[in-house]
């Protein structure tokens, strides 16, 4: 018998066995450094927050005064990106108005990502009838065009920008409650979840201290993509009128605004429909790379 | 193995049954189930190491689970010092899992990768609340000790420890709560043989200084045949035989359990041995065939083993066994 090793013998393990402590972090920061689109993404996305931030400093003039006698000028030293049909200066307006994209953006996310994450948590952890229920009133949901959804809230809702928020938050409930949920299943089958259950912990410890840290990495690849299309859906939602509404310098409101002077003065729609369109190109890059660098297969 | 008349009855399983729907094509037809237990009873004694052995799918697995109901059982009796713990409810259930614990096969999957071993242990002993909180660290050191890992390792991630090094954390884990009879699910099925010689060491270790009940899931004879005082053979979802680990191992009585051992590699290669092959798989637990559930593969089946259904019977002191003609081929 191999396996006749005497019993009595200490059993003590060197220590030099235990490996170096290795950091996660520092693994995924060289995994992000090496694919340069994300990295692009990244700087894009710090460029707008620090934007956001430093608005009041940044900002040449009052993003609200009207100026009639400088009215629709073009991009000059003394207006950048020119003026608007108020003689208002459209860079202070840009960069007051990241404040109101950005800040709409992340509140749907996380409006949305919240009772999506609970609904898809309790569907894939009970499982059976909640989970058929849960996931059915999901799929109705999902079934709408998220732009129609948000419109019919609205339009019950009323217009303004928190019910552009709350509109933009809900049609991303169902993604978020889909990938949690079959994250949840993944994770629910692995034995480090029987061992704790039968510990005798309860569910609500099952469930969010050992089943939701080890599904976080598909939620942020999930929440970096959907700040994109939010902030777009934002953008949309304002630039029909349902959202911010005049004199405040959102984006999407400022975009109809130049709609009427698209070929007298295109800079008025250009400025903001660029602030639109790289912002959420540097989220969804963004979004892409976390993807890879989150995916174990991409590990070497 | 003579004093059985001092022997306390710790865990008694009676008649358990679990079984699994499965989809059917046609909603139509009647529902079908996959029977990974079928009727299966035995006894555990009090600081015994009774194994489990058997193919893979043989319901060994399951047993272990529906005991400790990780998997609700569909029907049968579990007592737990002569109280039937599927009749519990939830809270009486978290109670007494502090008694009942489980060391599982895959250490790369049992331990969460987002906690510290600190919070492993820490954790198992707050839900159970057994140890007051500022002994907590203490007991932990303590509990690194009987496992032989070192103190460093607390604040440590289980990504950080190699395979045998993660089952002492699981091991550590369960005896947090002072169990009094472990369930080790396939625990050293994963582990170089180097490795599954030290855990076994170690569960021996601890067993006696614990006075712990092992029920010992494995398919691993060697294994079984080392760490065993009774060993219970099962066969598709039903209890072939189960005897003391010596007598089952010099002179095994069912066909399957012969078959079973005669495949273990001897290290002798000029040693003869009798083969006994078996031709044919296993047959499916949602159809699973009538009489004797072995008479498809069994040399020795006759008219009888078709029709009926064996039952386990005492042949000789503590050798049970369900086979028709056991005293037959005993000769």
């Amino acid at each position: 018998m191999s396996l006749e090793v005497k019993t009595e013998q200490p059993i003590v393990v060197p220590q030099s066995i235990i490996q170096p402590k290795e950091s996660r972090l520092r693994d995924f920061l060289s995994i992000m450094m090496v694919n340069k689109a994300a990295m692009v993404g990244a700087i894009i996305i710090l460029f707008y927050i620090f934007i956001a931030i430093f608005a009041p400093i940044l900002a040449p003039y009052d993003p609200y005064e009207i100026q009639l006698e400088n009215k629709l000028m073009p991009p000059s030293f003394e207006h950048w990106m020119g003026t608007d049909d108020k003689g208002r200066d459209i860079l202070s307006r840009i960069l007051y108005g990241s404040r109101l994209s950005m800040g709409v953006g992340f509140a749907a996310v996380a409006f949305g990502a919240f009772f999506g994450i609970i609904f898809g948590l309790v569907a894939g952890y009970y499982g059976k009838w909640v989970d058929s229920i849960i996931m059915r009133i999901m799929d109705v949901m999902l079934a709408f065009p998220g732009i129609l959804l948000a419109l019919a809230i609205i339009s019950a809702l009323g217009p303004s920008l928190i019910n552009v928020t709350i509109a933009v938050g809900a049609f991303s409930v169902p993604l978020f409650a889909r990938i949690v949920r079959g994250s949840t299943l993944e994770v629910k089958r692995l034995e480090y979840i029987d061992a704790i259950r039968s510990l005798g912990a309860n569910d609500f410890t099952i469930i969010f201290k050992h089943i939701f840290p080890n599904i976080l990495s598909p939620i942020i690849v999930q929440g970096t993509l959907r700040l994109a299309t939010a902030i777009l859906s934002a953008a949309g939602l304002s630039f029909l009128g349902l959202g911010a509404q005049p004199p405040s310098p959102e984006w999407g409101t400022m975009l109809s605004n130049g709609r009427d002077f698209l070929f007298s003065a295109p800079y008025i729609a250009l400025f903001p429909g660029m602030a639109i369109s790289i912002l959420v190109l540097g989220f969804n890059i963004f979004g892409d790379g976390l993807r890879d660098a989150f995916d174990p297969r991409m590990k070497k | 193995m003579e004093k059985v008349i001092d022997k306390k009855v710790l865990l008694k399983v009676d008649q358990l049954k679990q079984y699994f729907p499965v989809k059917t094509e046609s909603i139509f037809k009647p529902k079908a189930f996959v029977k990974a237990v079928d009727d299966v009873s035995f006894e555990l004694f009090e600081g015994e190491t009774l194994s489990i052995v058997g193919e893979s799918g043989c319901g060994k697995s399951t047993t272990g689970r529906a005991i400790l109901r990780l998997d609700e059982p569909t029907d049968g009796k579990v007592y737990y010092s002569g109280q039937n713990i599927l009749e519990l409810n939830k809270k009486e259930m978290r109670k007494l899992r502090g008694d009942l614990q489980v060391i599982f096969q895959d250490p790369f999957a049992s331990l969460n990768p987002r906690q510290t071993v600190k919070q492993i242990l820490n954790e198992a002993m707050a839900i159970q609340n057994v140890v007051e909180k500022p002994k907590r660290m203490d007991r932990m050191l303590e509990l690194l000790g009987y496992v032989g890992l070192p103190p460093e390792a607390l604040d440590r991630y289980p990504h950080e420890f190699s395979g045998g090094q993660r089952q002492r954390i699981g091991i550590a884990r369960a005896l947090a709560v002072d169990p009094k009879l472990i369930i080790c699910d396939e625990a050293v099925s994963a582990l170089d043989v180097s490795i599954q010689a030290q855990i076994l060491n170690l569960l021996k270790k601890l067993q006696k200084q614990f006075q712990l009940t092992f029920l010992f899931i494995s398919h691993d004879l060697s294994v079984v045949r080392h760490i065993s005082d009774r060993v219970m053979v099962m066969y598709l979802g039903k209890v072939v035989e189960i005897a003391e680990k010596k007598d089952l191992f010099d002179s095994p009585l069912h066909p399957y359990t012969k078959a079973l051992l005669s495949s273990i590699p001897v290290p002798n290669p000029t040693l003869k041995r009798e083969r006994v092959m078996l031709t044919g798989d296993v047959p499916s637990p949602i159809d699973p065939p009538t009489g004797c559930r072995f008479h498809t593969r069994c040399p020795f089946a006759v008219e009888n083993c078709k029709q009926v259904e064996p039952a386990l019977r005492e042949i000789r002191n503590n050798h049970f066994v369900s086979c028709h003609r056991a005293e037959e081929l005993a000769q």
